[in-house]
């Protein structure tokens, strides 16, 4: 008895050594490639293309932290995971990082351990309705049937705010985005409501887009970021500066057309930092010198990703709005490299 | 004394009228139509209703089909062509998503220039179970053969697979051809080694893996061979599959690499998580079913067995089995099992989800066996026992044959359940082909909004292979008719 005991605190103990020793860096380095867990499919934010490589916002993510800790943005394996399983799989060690459109919330990042290493994408909820419809604001939805996702912390936020406005609605269950769209224009639901950027993406691609508005009030508050788990703050520090590298370099006008160049001929001493020109940042990480110049190289930086996979320039034609730099009047705000 | 009007004597003929037509309304369609649609004022109300619900379904559906469009790079695209082709208000469907997106559907993420391989497997397929389907009989296996090489040669070619592939597929096919006309028992063999040869396509890497997991099995046969006539079956073969895991556990892996490192032939590696679309569909639908059936069979011997210990177990997996919902054993594979094994062991998913999916469908699978148990007359028992035969001689040439033949529309409908719930691993982050390539291809900013065309597409070809099934089902049933009823 006492010696199974013993036993079993042994185990026990070198179970939990190993997860204060867990050094996801040196994993990844060993393995040549980071495991990212991504969603599936996500219009603008992760998807595979027809040749099934993955393309998103999200997924720059991924290619940015391959690119500064392996040196290619192309050594990464994206594991699809749905939103029952993404945290499961973070937790489990199934993959690296989670990049997966996941909302920023306490009882994610106190009580399942996980730590939201930086907002990528600053979202809210929104509706959209038919224009026939007559409403201009959400506050007029009173009696409205109004399509929602089961499962989600958007059915919750829904019955909060209507509850907050002292207004009533019927809610119509559909399972997924596609649905959604679907019975908006079928006319089974007044209004569909789910996260701005998808309303913009599905409004994008309906066969009357004139035809639809989407609604100025956002309800709740989305804040989507990259995941890691408790354990191993290294490998936080490392996703989490290497997104603010790419925030840093918009804000400094480095993009992956001029990063060599800059870093060349600047004398602007925090880009000689932020590229490994002077300092040695990436060590105190475990990483090399150059690893933000060969992630803004290979992926660009925040505003080269947001116009090429959602900005204005695409179909799904998002706004820069909340996530515009701080310097205009955004949120995006990356701490000094220094 | 007759002559040719039959009017000889005045009151009675002597020879026949010739028939006459029946009258209109008693004949061909009239008379179906009178009979089954209008035979009295209420169905003459149901038939004129249904009538015009078909008609009206037709008026829609139809001109959606006829406008579809199967040129374009973008669901607007298509809206543009149907708008200039049938007016603004047409609808019509987009089939383009299906002609660019096709590959995904059936493949996954698996690499392009290696399609030729799960193509191979799948034609492969069909020459390895014809041996099992038309057991021995050589005027239906030469055309399945001769249709397998049809259409591998077409499909093959299209892939652009590798020359050494054509002329391995060549010589393994005129091989079975041969044997096919010469000895057709001994086409088992290649059933047998099949799931080696479909392994090694699909998941690539070197050919010694699947050669030396073989091996395993053949110290099962070896170690049976030379101890049951002093042992029995039993022992014999749980000794024979005790070294066989021995083997398999802590010899395969070895053997594999060394021969590898002097010999080294092989496939690029694809991993698991390349795998989607039909192409997973098919490996876990096949591979579940192959192994469900026997599986089954031991269980419902099992169940029926007077052995306490085995019968409890039986009954135990059984009704557990089956008291759980198939998710609740898919989110068992791909969550919680993860927490059981020890940290950094990357234990497969599709295996994972391969044997929970076995698991399950066995259960059922055993059910229907129990079935057609309890339908054998108890004589039939008597009589195996009367002429002296041990229990498994028994079981295999008395009991089996008599009770699987009962049980083959329980047990095809199973299959045909097993394999339509292979989509539901969608819900693990698997690519079934139903909801996680389709969820791929709408999130694809060109195809976003389409609805229809990816769930009448994977549909069809459901249909195509369930309906398959299930006619195989009915000409079993009428081959193996013996009976008296």
């Amino acid at each position: 008895m006492k010696k199974s005991v013993f036993i079993g605190t042994l185990a026990l103990a070198s179970a939990l050594a190993g997860v204060a020793a867990a050094d996801t860096v040196a994993d990844v380095k060993a393995r040549g490639q980071l495991i990212c867990g991504t969603n599936p499919g996500l219009t603008g934010f992760a998807a595979p293309d027809a040749n099934g490589n993955y393309q998103g916002f999200d997924v720059a993510i991924c290619k940015a932290v391959a690119a500064a800790v392996l040196g290619d943005s192309n050594k990464v394996k994206y594991v699809p995971l749905t939103g029952e399983t993404r945290f499961t799989a973070l937790a489990s060690g199934e993959v690296d990082v989670l990049v997966r459109n996941s909302t920023w919330t306490f009882s994610r990042d106190t009580d399942l351990k996980f730590d939201f290493v930086a907002v990528n994408y600053y979202d809210g909820q929104g509706f959209m309705v038919k224009k026939d419809l007559g409403v201009t604001s959400a506050k007029e939805l009173d009696g409205a049937t109004i399509c929602i996702q089961t499962g989600t912390t958007t059915e919750l936020n829904l019955a909060d705010w209507f509850k907050a406005n002292n207004i009533a609605y019927t809610p119509v269950n559909i399972a997924d985005d596609a649905e959604g769209q679907r019975q908006l224009v079928a006319g089974a639901c007044d209004a569909y409501t789910t996260d701005a950027s998808g309303l913009a993406a599905a409004r994008a691609t309906m066969a009357d887009p004139q035809n639809y508005i989407i609604l100025p009030e956002i309800i709740s508050k989305e804040p989507l970021g990259p995941v890691v788990r408790h354990g191993d703050n290294n490998w936080g520090d490392v996703v989490r500066w290497t997104y603010y590298a790419l925030v840093a370099a918009e804000e400094y006008g480095i993009t992956s057309a001029n990063v060599d160049e800059i870093a060349s001929t600047t004398q602007n001493p925090e880009i000689k930092r932020l590229l490994g020109m002077d300092a040695d940042l990436g060590s105190f990480m475990g990483l090399d010198k150059e690893w933000a110049k060969r992630a803004i190289k290979q992926v660009g930086n925040y505003g080269e990703i947001f116009a090429a996979n959602i900005g204005e320039s695409t179909p799904i034609g998002l706004a820069r709005g909340l996530n515009a730099q701080w310097t205009q009047g955004g949120l995006q705000y990356a701490p000094p490299f220094r | 004394m007759a002559n040719p009007t039959g009017d000889s004597i005045a009151f009675a003929r002597d020879t026949m009228i010739p028939p006459r037509e029946p009258p209109a309304r008693e004949s061909g369609y009239v008379k179906w139509m009178r009979e089954n649609l209008f035979s009295n004022a209420l169905n003459i109300t149901l038939t004129v209703i249904s009538i015009l619900i078909i008609f009206g379904l037709l008026r829609a559906v139809v001109p959606w089909f006829l406008n579809g469009v199967w040129n374009a790079g973008s669901l607007s695209e298509c809206r543009t062509i149907i708008a200039e082709r049938a007016g603004p208000d047409a609808s019509g469907a987009c089939w383009a998503m299906v002609r660019e997106r096709w590959n995904q559907f059936l493949f996954g993420f698996f690499p392009m220039d290696q399609y030729w391989r799960p193509t191979l497997a799948f034609g492969l397929l069909f020459a390895a179970i014809g041996p099992v389907l038309f057991a021995g009989q050589k005027e239906k296996l030469n055309p399945l053969f001769l249709v397998v090489t049809l259409f591998l040669a077409v499909t093959l070619w299209l892939a652009s697979a590798p020359a050494l592939a054509f002329a391995l597929t060549a010589v393994l096919l005129l091989v079975l051809f041969a044997l096919a006309n010469t000895a057709p028992g001994r086409l088992i063999w290649f059933t047998a080694i099949y799931p080696a040869i479909t392994f090694f396509l699909l998941w690539g890497g070197s050919i010694w893996a699947p050669v030396v997991a073989m091996l395993g099995f053949v110290i099962i046969a070896v170690t049976y061979r030379l101890t049951f006539e002093r042992l029995g079956v039993v022992v014999a073969t749980a000794l024979g599959a005790v070294l066989a895991v021995l083997w398999w556990l802590f010899l395969d892996h070895g053997v594999a690499q060394a021969i590898d490192s002097v010999i080294p032939i092989g496939l690029p590696a694809v991993a698991s998580d390349q795998f989607g679309g039909f192409l997973l569909a098919m490996t876990i639908g096949v591979t579940a079913i192959a192994f469900s059936l026997p599986m089954g069979i031991l269980l419902a011997l099992g169940r029926r067995s007077d052995m306490f210990l085995i019968k409890v177990l039986s009954v135990g997996f059984i009704e557990f089995i089956r008291g759980v919902p198939l998710i609740t054993l898919l989110f068992t594979a791909s969550l919680l099992l993860q927490y059981f094994l020890p940290p950094n062991t990357n234990f497969d998913l599709i295996l994972r989800v391969i044997i929970l999916v076995t698991f399950f469908s066995a259960a059922y699978i055993a059910e229907v066996i129990r079935g057609g148990l309890a339908a054998l007359p108890r004589g039939q028992y008597e009589a195996a026992d009367a002429l002296g035969l041990d229990y498994w001689r028994a079981q295999r040439l008395v009991i089996m044959p008599q009770a699987l033949k009962i049980a083959i529309p329980g047990i095809v409908s199973s299959f045909i359940g097993l394999f339509k719930d292979t989509t539901l691993v969608a819900f693990v982050g698997l690519l079934d082909p139903l909801k996680g390539v389709t969820q791929i291809v709408r999130a694809d900013i060109n195809w976003k909004g389409i609805y229809w065309e990816p769930y009448i597409f994977v549909g069809a070809i459901f249909f195509v292979i369930c309906f398959g099934m299930s006619r195989y089902s009915m000409y079993l049933e009428r081959r193996l008719k013996r009976d008296h009823r």
